[in-house]
């Protein structure tokens, strides 16, 4: 079936004559699979590198240009048990990748110079109580701050300019207060130091921002290894296209190496990848992904196909119209274009917590420095004070509350099969109070399934799919794959349109269409009971059979469902497809609200009224008609089958045939935000102990510093508690 | 306790050689595969010598 595969697409040179790979591996998990695949790679000519990345699920590859095919290395890891694609990093995954190793570099920085300030800071502490020379004293805060005011200028950066790009927009956020209060500690810390007097803050400042960076790291880590697991499963897809490289000469290529204009093949049975538009060939296609419809549209010669069509009937030939990624209808682009701009900019927890915060502490700083001023101490000395007060302050606790407990929440939801687009999307899940379900592909699965395989013989459904596997039919492609079919039968023949037949120990032996098989009144005593089941009738010798296809419910929807309501979550289907079937799916998981036939523009009408009623909507879809739905909602999720446009616009997208990960997500972010809330106290809550010791001019440098590492150990540990949730079995 | 002027600077002149160290493996790409650097560690190489003896030399020669 392979005909020729080209993967130079995704092939580099590397220039001196090597080239270069990387590949997504599934299934690598452990010690013997990185041998196993370095060895089996590294045995073939030519190779010079073979690298498995465990991390990311991924081998790089290198070996000498010539006659080494790629394609031979997947047939090789097929041989060794493992599924590979060639993979081309996302630029949204470069990106992340670059500032994670920026933000590990800063840490490095900071916590080099926090060691080395902290070597000099606790003699002079004990030194203070003891016999310490100030001469002496002074070269150690000498030497503090040629430490501690680079390492700070760079590893403050990422604070920085966050705070800078926040003030510009006329902003607020945490990094506002983090910056003001290291760079006053280190200011008044030199001015100190000139005028030789007792106490320098270098070492707390610098501490600080290690802190804050371990923090930002780990949040920026989590985001990273996510990214690489969704990019994974988009290359695992293995989307390709059947391209014309001549008039009548064909090559199947990567989706991701077909430019506008190309001609592509697309027979009976296979799943459109790119947007064009049908030249040659008449056909009908399941356009389910995309609208939601599960009734075949008919397809000629001028009509549009969007990636995502699944071919029935005849094969077409399409010319592209744009490439894999972003082309959609312009409908749909419209709205969502729309949506975007118009979804409510979410003040996330931390953001709104440092607009309360900011304001407070500077003025309690401004109103320590008159107090003292009235009280009759000096002008050097009551501003001394004032900047304790904001060193003592500086949000150290409150800039690592949120995103400790982020870190450690995705990383459950990750584990339970949720993948989070986006950080802040923990906080809007938790508001949730109202589920807006697709049903085609989000509560139904994404493929045909067998829904009456009981009321067969097990022998028959064997052969039938042993049979099915001759037919590119995707009814009869679902049957196979429902009766695991691997050996196809030889000698079968296919009737366009009407079915395959063949001999099979002198018995005649058909599948395909009712009337092809004979057995019309099984196939119809079927239908009046599904009108929504695609039927195909097997016959062998005079036995007739009847299978009745169709998009089953993901296992647990109805447990899933009744759970939701359990913690007061509402739902309600809206669907764009026909009334009847979503009407079967809705009384099958018992909700009452459904709407059916909806276009994506009223889908958003749906959203809007229920956000005016006060509603925090989550919407669930996988539809291209969904994507502008999705952004509409204050929050949105897709199954890892979605339309490509889809899964970029949810916040988070969920692994796996079941629909349990909802659950997982919904109750993950509740403890985390509960979590949040509770860091957020807690970190106030340090500091209103420490603030009066400050205001009253007693903070020594000891006394930041320990207020500081001990509130941010406190809310890390805290953090810490989002890992378990309790689990229930759906 | 002049003996400091000099024992503090060479710290943290090793100090910054620790930095340094860091800052060339980061570049290196150390720290791109955390989980699979934990396993390695573990696997068992004694099986394949030769190879890596092999593969070491002809890394050598050209």
């Amino acid at each position: 079936m392979q005909a020729t595969r080209d993967f130079s697409h995704y092939v580099k040179h590397l220039g001196s004559g090597l080239a270069h790979i990387d590949l997504a591996v599934e299934g690598v998990g452990c010690a013997s699979c990185i041998s196993k695949i370095e060895r089996g790679l590294s045995a073939i000519p030519d190779v010079t590198l073979a690298r498995v990345n465990l991390t990311d699920r991924r081998v790089a590859l290198e070996w000498k240009e010539g006659a080494l095919d790629p394609a031979r290395f997947i047939d090789r890891l097929a041989e060794l048990g493992y599924k590979a694609y060639p993979f081309e990093a996302v630029t949204a995954e470069a990106v992340e990748a670059e500032n994670s190793r920026f933000l590990l570099r800063c840490l490095g920085v900071a916590a080099f110079a926090t060691m080395n300030v902290m070597m000099l800071s606790i003699p002079v502490w004990s030194g203070n109580v003891s016999d310490m020379l100030p001469e002496q004293r002074e070269f150690f805060h000498w030497i503090s701050a040629l430490i501690a005011l680079p390492a700070a200028a760079y590893a403050g950066q990422p604070f920085f300019r966050s705070a800078f790009n926040a003030l510009r927009t006329g902003n607020v956020n945490m990094d506002v207060p983090i910056s003001i209060g290291v760079i006053l500690a280190l200011a008044t810390s030199i001015v100190e130091t000139i005028g030789h007097a007792e106490h320098a803050y270098f070492d707390a400042a610098i501490m600080l921002l290690t802190f804050l960076l371990i923090g930002r790291y780990l949040d920026q880590n989590m985001r990273r290894r996510t990214r690489a697991v969704a990019g994974n499963l988009a290359a695992l897809k293995a989307e390709t296209a059947t391209k014309f490289v001549g008039p009548d000469e064909i090559s199947v290529v990567p989706a991701a190496a077909v430019m506008a204009g190309d001609i592509v093949l697309l027979r009976p049975g296979e799943r459109s990848a790119i947007d064009g538009t049908v030249v040659d060939g008449r056909s009908e296609i399941d356009q389910s992904l995309i609208t939601g419809e599960t009734l075949h549209a008919a397809v000629e010669p001028g009509s549009e196909v969007y990636a995502g069509s699944l071919n029935i009937s005849g094969s077409l030939r399409i010319r592209v119209s744009a490439a894999s990624e972003g082309t959609l209808l312009a409908e749909i682009q419209r709205l969502l274009d729309h949506a975007v701009q118009v979804r409510s900019r979410y003040v996330q927890l931390a953001d709104r917590a440092s607009r309360l915060y900011a304001p407070v502490v500077h003025a309690t700083a401004f109103l320590t420095m008159i107090g003292w001023l009235i009280a009759g101490a000096s002008v050097h000395n009551a501003i001394i004070t004032a900047i304790a007060v904001l060193i003592i302050t500086c949000p150290c606790a409150l800039g690592l509350a949120i995103p400790t407990v982020q870190t450690v929440a995705s990383g459950a939801m990750f584990r339970a099969g949720v993948l989070l687009n986006s950080g802040d999307a923990i906080e809007r899940v938790a508001e949730v109070d109202r589920i807006i379900f697709d049903k085609t592909g989000t509560l139904t699965l994404p493929e045909l399934d067998v829904v009456n395989a009981a009321a067969v013989p097990a022998d028959v459904f064997d052969l039938a799919g042993r049979l099915a596997l001759a037919s590119h039919h995707p009814v009869a492609a679902a049957l196979a794959r429902a009766a695991g079919a691997k050996s196809p039968l030889p000698g079968i023949t296919e009737q366009p349109g009407q079915g395959v037949r063949g001999i099979l120990k002198g018995e005649e032996v058909r599948l395909g269409s009712p009337t092809f098989c004979k057995a019309d009144d099984l196939a119809n005593e079927i239908l009046s009971r599904d009108p929504e089941a695609s039927v195909v009738a097997f016959a062998r010798g005079e036995k007739r059979y009847v299978f009745a296809v169709c998009q089953s419910l993901r296992p647990d929807a109805r447990a899933v469902i009744a759970a939701l309501r359990k913690r007061g979550v509402a739902v309600e289907i809206v669907s764009g497809d026909r009334e009847p079937a979503v009407r079967a799916a809705a009384e099958m998981l018992q909700i009452p609200e459904w709407r059916a036939g909806v276009t994506p523009a009223d889908k958003i009408a749906r959203i809007e009224e229920l956000k005016r009623q006060g509603f925090k909507v989550m919407m669930v879809g996988d539809g291209l008609n969904d994507a502008p739905s999705l952004a509409a909602a204050h929050v949105s999720m897709s199954p890892i089958s979605a339309a490509h446009l889809s899964q970029a616009t949810a916040d988070l997208v969920f692994l796996g045939n079941r629909l349990a990960p909802v659950i997982a997500a919904v109750d993950h972010s509740r403890k985390a935000l509960r979590l949040m809330r509770q860091n957020l106290y807690l970190a106030v809550g340090y500091n209103f102990l420490a603030v009066p010791i400050a205001i009253l001019g007693f903070v020594t440098p000891l006394i930041a510093a320990a207020a500081m590492s001990g509130s941010s150990i406190l809310v890390m540990l805290n953090a810490l508690r989002a890992r378990p949730v309790p689990q229930e079995n759906l | 306790m002049e003996v400091i002027v000099f024992l503090v600077p060479l710290a943290l002149l090793l100090g910054l050689f620790g930095l340094l160290g860091f800052l060339w493996s980061l570049k290196n790409g150390q720290y791109d595969d955390l989980e699979g650097a934990a396993w390695r560690a573990i696997s068992d190489d004694d099986q394949t010598p030769a190879p890596r003896r092999v593969e070491l030399r002809s890394e050598s020669q050209p």
